[in-house]
């Protein structure tokens, strides 16, 4: 399985949309908290979800710097890499 | 713009919940007639949120070695153990409750907030690991934010989930340790221990309970959800409070651990901070021995705890999983569980309203915590005056809201 920005970003939209009550546009830049209106325990189960589908455990310190999905999005990578290597 | 700028959406939140009388996060108590029951706006008062599970308040013993110790030693011990030197009695309780959990080392605490965020904070650092449970007390994330550890969570009572960030953790250097809770102080729900003391011998971790719920309430000599699995030798630390069962307030850490000690001038929320004062030592040494010695007690707590659980499950309302001292009925919104929350005040029957996000799924939580001084009086008043609210606002059709249905 490789996992570069573009394919989760993609399974990270994918996973938020399934949230959201109505389609909205998402982008890299989308805020995850501020712009979708979703509350704490939403977001920690989207996290889980994510940990999940990549496989990884988000530290809190890191979740705490998460802001934008492409935050997320180098947040899994990065952690990606790190579980292969 | 102000300091407090930060603050609005949680101030306008307040503010809403301001407008009902009273304020559910404001109550007073004027008087305080017995450990379960009190005056609230000159309105006798059936208290049930209270976290006093054994009723040992006003224990007459307690009492009595409380204000012995008083006049004694005096009202406080100005200082703190490290810096200003322990009492004999810090000591001494110490090692009651050691011998109390079967352990080797204890460290007393001046609350119980304060015994996890000082263990919590020190026992692990820099290049180790923390897995909590997602519904952990706000104490254990403190302790966990205070602390220089990765901290990540596992979902609540999920053993499967426990094992695999352990998996991912499994040739990652550093101690890793696993913190879970007896009964969870929201829903009354206990652990799954005995699955995730498996785990942990299996995938190599410490293990840390905290029974601040559960102590005095479960186990056959009353030392909580660990005894009670038949896991404690699996149990590498235990935490807990004074201020529930015991009837007072501190916290305190026991362990097996060689070397515990060191604890003592590492642990900042240890050594900087005052230590408990005499009369609160007495009567906590007290309580414990009371703990010890009277079962009768606890079982009296454990079938108040299944009457009133029962009682409401009867009458159609979502309670928990387990039935437990901590008894809570999950409604559908914010505005009708404070509705029901007020009207049960008014009706002389206190009990604490718990808002998302400190609950679970995201639901409104009328808690409710049984002591073993109510009387059946008392419980089947409370099932009885949750029936009539519950018919009265809606949330239960009026046949299933009787008195007699909950009697049979």
């Amino acid at each position: 399985m490789t996992e570069n920005a573009d394919n989760i970003r993609a399974d990270v939209i994918a996973a938020l949309t399934k949230l959201l009550p109505r389609p909205v546009a998402l982008h890299g830049d989308t805020h995850i908290v501020q712009d979708l209106g979703l509350d704490s325990l939403a977001i920690m189960n989207f996290m889980l979800e994510i940990e999940d589908r990549f496989d990884i455990s988000i530290p809190l310190d890191r979740a705490a710097d998460i802001a934008t999905i492409d935050d997320l999005v180098q947040a899994v990578a990065s952690l990606v890499k790190q579980e292969k290597a | 713009m102000s300091i407090l700028a930060k603050f609005s959406q949680l101030q306008h939140t307040y503010d809403a919940l301001s407008a009902v009388k009273p304020n559910p996060f404001a109550v007073t108590f004027d008087e305080i007639i017995s450990s379960t029951e009190g005056v609230i706006d000159g309105r006798q008062t059936i208290l049930l949120g209270t976290n006093n599970y054994l009723g040992l308040t006003m224990d007459p013993e307690c009492i009595e070695q409380s204000v012995q110790a008083l006049r004694q030693q005096g009202t406080g011990t100005t200082g703190s153990r490290v810096a200003n030197g322990s009492y004999a009695s810090h000591r001494a309780l110490e090692q009651d409750l050691a011998n109390f959990f079967g352990r080797e080392h204890c460290m007393v605490f001046s609350t119980g907030y304060q015994a996890n965020l000082g263990m919590l904070s020190t026992l692990v650092g820099r290049g180790d690991h923390l897995i909590l449970d997602a519904d952990s007390h706000a104490s254990i994330y403190d302790g966990a934010r205070l602390g220089h550890a990765e901290v990540i969570r596992f979902r609540h009572s999920d053993p499967e989930d426990l094992y695999k960030r352990l998996r991912r953790l499994k040739d990652v250097p550093g101690s890793k340790m696993i913190v879970v809770e007896g009964i969870y102080s929201m829903l009354g729900d206990l652990a799954p221990l005995r699955e995730i003391a498996a785990v942990k011998r299996e995938m190599g971790a410490y293990l840390m309970v905290d029974e601040a719920h559960s102590m005095g309430v479960l186990g056959e000599r009353g030392r909580g959800l660990a005894e009670a699995a038949g896991v404690e030798a699996d149990v590498d630390f235990i935490v807990g409070t004074f201020s529930k069962s015991l009837g007072s307030v501190g916290g305190f850490c026991v362990a097996d651990i060689e070397g515990f000690d060191i604890l003592r001038v590492a642990c900042r929320p240890y050594m900087f901070t005052a230590s408990l004062p005499p009369s609160i030592i007495a009567s906590t040494r007290q309580a414990l021995r009371r703990l010890e010695s009277d079962k009768p007690l606890r079982q009296r707590l454990s079938s108040n705890a299944e009457r009133l659980y029962q009682g409401l499950r009867q009458l159609g309302l979502n309670v928990g999983p387990h039935a437990s001292p901590i008894v809570s009925v999950a409604l559908e919104d914010q505005e009708l569980a404070v509705r029901f929350w007020n009207a049960l005040l008014q009706s002389g029957l206190y009990l604490n309203l718990a808002l998302p996000p400190a609950t679970p799924s995201n639901r409104p939580l009328l808690r409710a915590s049984v002591s073993a001084a109510h009387s059946r009086r008392q419980i089947d008043r409370a099932v009885e005056l949750f029936g009539e609210v519950a018919v009265a606002l809606g949330v239960l059709p009026a046949t299933t809201g009787s008195p007699v249905a909950m009697v049979a």
